[in-house]
């Protein structure tokens, strides 16, 4: 059977960045979905034009709510409607859930390496929220790349205490000032210690624009995790 | 008026006819991969076609760079929907690879360094519709595209022109691939617009 559009009403934004928002949907007979799935998005003018973009979901299913994460691509065709211009309350559509390999299943047991650059944060926050509805299960180590601490997405949550969630954040062009580490992109140093926490068959889960997950996953390879074991998204 | 996206306007109405449904034009090359880019060099290279009956037919990059050569040109569509038009490859004809192969095989799987497949007829790359392709845009094809050499299977949705491609495995059955085996569509026409199981 095809993967059916549904009718999807804007519930709620809220500012991740100046750039970024969170979108909550309502979408009546959502079928649920898996931490880390994606969406199609489709828009139509009056003209019956259509566009079509995809969206990672940002927080596991919770019956027909679904949260998006959008960040504003500058001349974007899309973004900055969903962002900005779509008033409350209105309906677009959705066609999903979409992408069964970049997954994490809450059956799953072992530890978990997480590496998102910029808004590849959003599936990875999906497979955060869904771990700590599981109990008393192995720790979540995230390794979050942003480029000013201006950009970091889910800041309360993230900083929130949290016994199974490790977070750690690098700053690519300002870090915060007294901040140990300096501005600079993720090398091997800042992968070395999470890595140490991970068991052989471990996953990590790699997203962000592709320059970031090609170097990060090198990376990984080169400190001799199993590349069967490194999942990767890229957009950009 | 519509019941959907009040006051959105869009753009990208021009050359529809080019644009299967559902896509929209890119003027970059973004990357689709499941995992981390190999490291495959062209010293040890070989590409290696595998009958349904276990006869092979193998050859090293330079062997392959001694068949004869086409320079071609194609509009290629991601089934993550972006499209990009024109786009300039270098390489050799399937067709070249088949010369010397006996088979009655409708199927394939193709295999790559770093352990991806995909799967489509064996029609679907003859007559001068698949290359191994080793240059993109004058020149040699960068790792995150799938280089030393990919699979370039134009006519469909982009995951079936395998990166790193190493080599085919002729079938009698059809054998789902990687994304074929969690969700893609068997055969990917973008033209029928044929993303999912069940589209």
């Amino acid at each position: 059977m095809a993967i059916a559009w549904h009718r999807a009403r804007l519930a709620a934004r809220l500012p991740q960045t100046a750039t970024a928002r969170s979108l909550v949907f309502t979408v009546p007979g959502w079928p649920g979905h898996l931490p880390g799935q994606h969406v199609d998005v489709r828009l139509t003018a009056d003209d019956g034009y259509q566009a079509v973009r995809s969206y990672s979901l940002a927080a596991p299913a919770d019956g027909d709510r679904i949260e998006l994460g959008v960040q504003t691509v500058p001349g974007g065709e899309v973004s900055p409607y969903l962002a900005d211009d779509l008033p409350s309350g209105a309906d677009v559509e959705v066609r999903g859930p979409l992408g069964n390999w970049f997954v994490w299943r809450p059956e799953q047991t072992e530890p978990v390496l997480l590496v998102a650059g910029g808004s590849g944060v959003v599936p990875l926050a999906a497979m955060i929220r869904a771990h700590r509805r599981v109990p008393s299960s192995n720790a979540f180590h995230l390794l979050y790349s942003v480029r000013t601490p201006d950009d970091v997405w889910y800041g309360d949550e993230l900083a929130a205490p949290d016994g199974h969630l490790d977070v750690r954040i690098v700053y690519t062009r300002q870090a915060p000032s007294g901040s140990p580490r300096g501005a600079g992109r993720i090398a091997a140093a800042d992968l070395a210690e999470p890595v140490t926490r991970l068991g052989a068959t471990s996953p990590a889960y790699v997203c962000g624009p592709t320059g970031f997950v090609e170097s990060v996953a090198s990376l990984l390879v080169d400190m001799g995790r199993d590349p069967a074991t490194i999942r990767t998204e890229r957009f950009g | 008026m519509n019941s959907f996206s009040p006051g959105f306007q869009g753009r990208g109405r021009r050359m529809t006819d080019r644009l299967p449904p559902g896509q929209y034009p890119t003027e970059q090359f973004p990357v689709l991969s499941a995992g981390p880019t190999p490291n495959v060099p062209t010293e040890t290279w070989a590409f290696t076609v595998t009958t349904e009956t276990g006869e092979t037919h193998s050859w090293t990059w330079d062997r392959m760079m001694a068949l004869p050569q086409q320079e071609t040109l194609h509009d290629i569509h991601c089934v993550t929907r972006w499209s990009k038009f024109d786009t300039r490859w270098r390489g050799v004809p399937l067709d070249a690879f088949f010369e010397d192969v006996e088979t009655t095989a409708d199927y394939v799987v193709v295999h790559s360094y770093g352990g991806y497949t995909t799967n489509l007829p064996l029609e679907d790359l003859l007559d001068g519709k698949a290359w191994i392709a080793h240059t993109y845009d004058g020149y040699p094809l960068s790792p995150e595209h799938g280089g030393p050499a990919r699979l370039l299977v134009p006519h469909l949705y982009f995951w079936k022109s395998a990166k790193w491609v190493r080599g085919l495995q002729l079938t009698d059955e059809d054998e789902p691939g990687f994304w074929e085996g969690v969700g893609y569509h068997n055969y990917g026409d973008p033209w029928r617009e044929q993303r999912n199981w069940g589209d």
